[in-house]
């Protein structure tokens, strides 16, 4: 059974017809990534997801419950977690207090200490300058920051908003291994890229989105063999 | 890099004309005539002259700075040329001025440039400033570089004797009149060490002496004191602070029956703008919410408090103020909200726009002739009834001021204790406030309001109570407020009232509550302490902001996160409690 469900949906900008029509489905354990270039309704789907956009038409649903019907802040309480675009660290906290900002819907002291710790084993990093302001970390440290923020509501389905970007490719390597990681200690995770190579390689599944529509979703390995995804997103003659 | 010889004499001519013009315009502004009138050492120095001899002095610190090289040696000759120049060049400048007034009638445009002005800078007519000026000028400039080539651990204690000293004689009044009521020898005292306005000179002399003797004294021996003060047993500690708490609860108890009624005023004045400043903190300087239009809330609990206690015409309840402050809390807090839920979508400048028209539109409607009736539009509301601890006298007819069976409080003297309270348990709730989880919202929402909603904040919710509580504070301070005057008028609860809000929570520190307090004291207590300052209070507004801007822009006293953020230091104190805390 599919944990989230995305059918028919229609958003909008204004007049600006962002999605149209598109149906996602995610099974409970898997990595599946949103590939598309610019301006295809990547962001879009997710803040769709996350409740910070809502659709005029279609639904969402996790484990079978509609999920349109909360707001944002409900939805995290529903164990979707959002690690946005461009990091959004809270750069004048620590990186201590970024982390208790996204244990903000836990109420339980365990287990906001359970999953500070889990952060801290995954980003060995973190625990090193968890009294450093967000501020002054590097690119690739405020992306583990994020990330690790968006684990510590102890989500269910973790949405990933271009982890790769703006980062070296050490450092990508080193994020999609972590993301591997996660999703091996159980969290679903929707990873959204514009590096379409290293999303299809640790992925189970991929959809291509282009202009607000939804062209192709297959296994991540026929993705990568496909002759469109070939030419449009890998660059490959 | 080597400085020129021409370069160098450049520099320190412009910082001269600088301090010389800036010296003309105060002279222009009429400020120097009127803090001629009040003395810093008594017969010897004015306020006036005082100033007038600071810009020269600074004058010559700048130039000597400025001829100072970090790559080369020491050069005290280059330093002293440079500030020599810089003072002499100030009072050239000044004497040009007097000369161009004697021949073209300034005053056509500069109503300040009176025929007494010029009497107080000629020295009562005659010739002699054309020398005294450039000469005191070239002392001062010399005294300048001195100061600059001080080593740190003279100088500082040097600077900081001038400024307390200084300080000591524009309050010396405040004082002479607290000692003066005493028994023999402190009045005694008091007369030795303070003049009518300002110290004496043996005063002025053992402050001076004094200060300079606890500063090194201090900076000497402070390691050594915290050191003892840490070697003490923990219970020890904590019964000196405790004791210390005493003292302090004592000072603050006794002191409007030592000090009298104007500045049991003054303290009360500080504490309600405090109040306000701690409500427009959590807006502002918690959630990030400009508020322009904060004297609405302020308003909003004055006129709840005066209609409902009012033995006026306009009052309508007659009930006792005790009763209508939680009311006129919680109307405040209703107002809050009512601001609140049209603006929630509403960012940044947009927002500060909005809520100045609220501000504008709630003194407009209580002054109107249209709900006359009812806030009695621009006569006001009079005949407020004053807090009574006892039993109140029954209503007998309009305008009859019921009779209090017990203490009343009456005046500023009295209403001291009720402001002071407020600002102490207002300021303790802030603080609980902002460690809290709704604190951490605010805070939240303050750096990044999508983030923050992502993360399972709710901003309408969080928005709100901002708002709210923000409203409630200052509608505390309103209720107050009102019985000290004994009346309401809307023209008290001008845009200046909440511009001046915003200026202190900026000067004390955004976010940090003691910020608030220091910023209050500094920008409301001061000009109301001093008269003459006062006159020109927006002047010394702007100067002080664009001077914190530029030198200290997190404020007197800052808050963590804007020290960081301003800084970049490295908390490596905290390290302690974020290992306890990642542990825990």
């Amino acid at each position: 059974m599919s944990i989230l469900n995305i059918e028919n949906v229609h958003t909008y900008y204004g007049n600006i017809h962002a999605l149209k029509g598109i149906n996602i489905n995610i099974e409970k354990g898997e990595i599946v990534t949103l590939i598309g270039g610019n301006g295809a309704g990547k962001t879009t789907t997710l803040r769709t997801i996350s409740g910070l956009l809502k659709p005029r038409e279609g639904s969402v649903s996790l484990n079978g419950e509609d999920i349109l019907k909360y707001q944002a802040h409900e939805i995290v309480y529903k164990g979707i977690s959002m690690v946005p675009e461009g990091r959004g660290v809270f750069a004048r906290l620590t990186v201590l207090e970024n982390l208790e900002m996204g244990a903000f819907s836990r109420n339980s002291k365990e287990e906001v200490t359970r999953n500070m710790n889990r952060v801290f084993t995954l980003f060995p990093r973190l625990k090193e300058r968890r009294t450093q302001v967000a501020g002054t970390l590097s690119g690739g440290e405020q992306q583990m920051l994020a990330t690790g923020r968006g684990l510590m509501s102890n989500p269910t389905i973790l949405l990933m908003d271009e982890p790769s970007m703006g980062l070296a490719p050490v450092l990508v390597e080193l994020i999609f291994d972590t993301i591997q990681q996660i999703n091996k200690e159980g969290t679903t995770i929707m990873l959204v890229e514009q590096n379409a190579l290293m999303a299809l390689t640790i992925a189970d599944r991929g959809y291509v989105l282009q202009t607000g529509e939804i062209i192709l979703s297959d296994t991540a390995e026929n993705l990568k063999k496909n002759p469109t995804v070939q030419k449009a997103y890998l660059g490959m003659e | 890099m080597m400085i020129k010889k021409e370069n160098l004499i450049w520099i320190a001519i412009k910082t001269g004309l600088l301090s010389g013009v800036i010296a003309i315009f105060l002279c222009l502004i009429g400020m120097i005539e009127v803090f001629s009138k009040r003395d810093v050492i008594e017969h010897i120095i004015t306020l006036g002259d005082f100033i007038l001899l600071v810009s020269a002095v600074s004058a010559g610190i700048i130039a000597a700075r400025a001829a100072s090289n970090p790559d080369q040696e020491k050069q005290p000759l280059k330093n002293y040329l440079a500030g020599a120049l810089a003072g002499l060049t100030t009072g050239i400048l000044i004497i040009a001025f007097i000369g161009l007034s004697q021949t073209i009638n300034l005053r056509s445009v500069f109503l300040s440039a009176s025929p007494s002005l010029f009497k107080l800078l000629t020295f009562k007519g005659g010739t002699s400033w054309i020398w005294i000026y450039p000469s005191i000028g070239l002392a001062s400039g010399l005294l300048g570089t001195t100061l600059f080539l001080l080593p740190e651990k003279f100088r500082q204690p040097i600077t900081r004797a001038i400024f307390i000293t200084f300080l000591m004689a524009l309050f010396s009044g405040l004082f002479r009149v607290i000692m003066i009521n005493r028994a023999g020898s402190i009045a005694k005292l008091a007369k030795y060490l303070f003049g009518q306005t300002g110290l004496t000179l043996s005063g002025a002399t053992i402050f001076f002496v004094a200060i300079i003797a606890i500063s090194m004294f201090w900076t000497a021996r402070s390691k050594n004191l915290q050191e003892g003060f840490s070697r003490i047993p923990k219970a020890g500690q904590t019964s000196l602070r405790v004791a210390l708490y005493v003292l302090l609860a004592y000072v603050v108890i006794m002191l409007p029956q030592v000090s009298g009624p104007f500045i049991a005023q003054v303290v009360v004045i500080v504490s309600l703008y405090a109040l306000m400043g701690l409500g427009l903190n959590i807006t502002l300087g918690f959630a990030g919410l400009l508020d322009l239009g904060f004297v609405a809330f302020f308003a909003v609990g004055a006129y709840t408090v005066g209609l409902l206690t009012s033995y006026g015409i306009f009052g309508l309840q007659h009930i006792p103020f005790w009763v209508a402050v939680p009311i006129a809390v919680l109307v405040a807090m209703m107002f809050g909200a009512f601001l609140g839920l049209p603006v929630l979508g509403v960012r940044g400048d947009y927002l500060a726009i909005a809520t100045l028209g609220f501000g504008e539109i709630v003194r407009l409607l209580a002054g109107s002739d249209f709900l006359a009736p009812f806030f009695g539009g621009p006569q006001g509301i009079i005949g407020i009834q004053k807090p009574c601890l006892g039993t109140l006298g029954e209503f007998l007819k309009v305008d009859v001021p019921r009779i209090c069976n017990g203490i009343e409080f009456g005046g500023p003297k009295e209403i001291y204790y009720l402001a002071v309270a407020s600002a102490i348990l207002v300021a303790f709730i802030a603080l609980r406030l902002q460690k809290s989880r709704l604190g951490r919202a605010w805070m939240a929402i303050r750096e990044d309001e999508d983030v923050a909603e992502a993360l399972g904040i709710n901003l309408i919710q969080t928005k709100l109570l901002a708002y709210m509580l923000g409203a409630a504070f200052a509608g505390l301070g309103g209720a107050i407020f009102t019985v000290l005057v004994g009346s309401i008028f809307a023209t008290s609860m001008q845009l200046i009232v909440s511009i001046n809000v915003v200026a202190l929570i900026i000067v004390g520190g955004m976010g940090s509550i003691p910020g608030v307090i220091v910023g209050a004291i500094a920008l409301i207590g001061m000009p109301e302490l001093l008269r003459e300052v006062s006159e020109y209070r927006f002047l010394f507004y702007g100067a002080a902001l664009i001077m914190m801007m530029l030198a200290k822009p997190e404020g007197l006293w800052p808050s963590q996160a804007t020290l960081r953020e301003l800084h970049h230091e490295d908390p490596g104190e905290d390290l302690d409690v974020a290992s306890s805390q990642a542990k825990a």
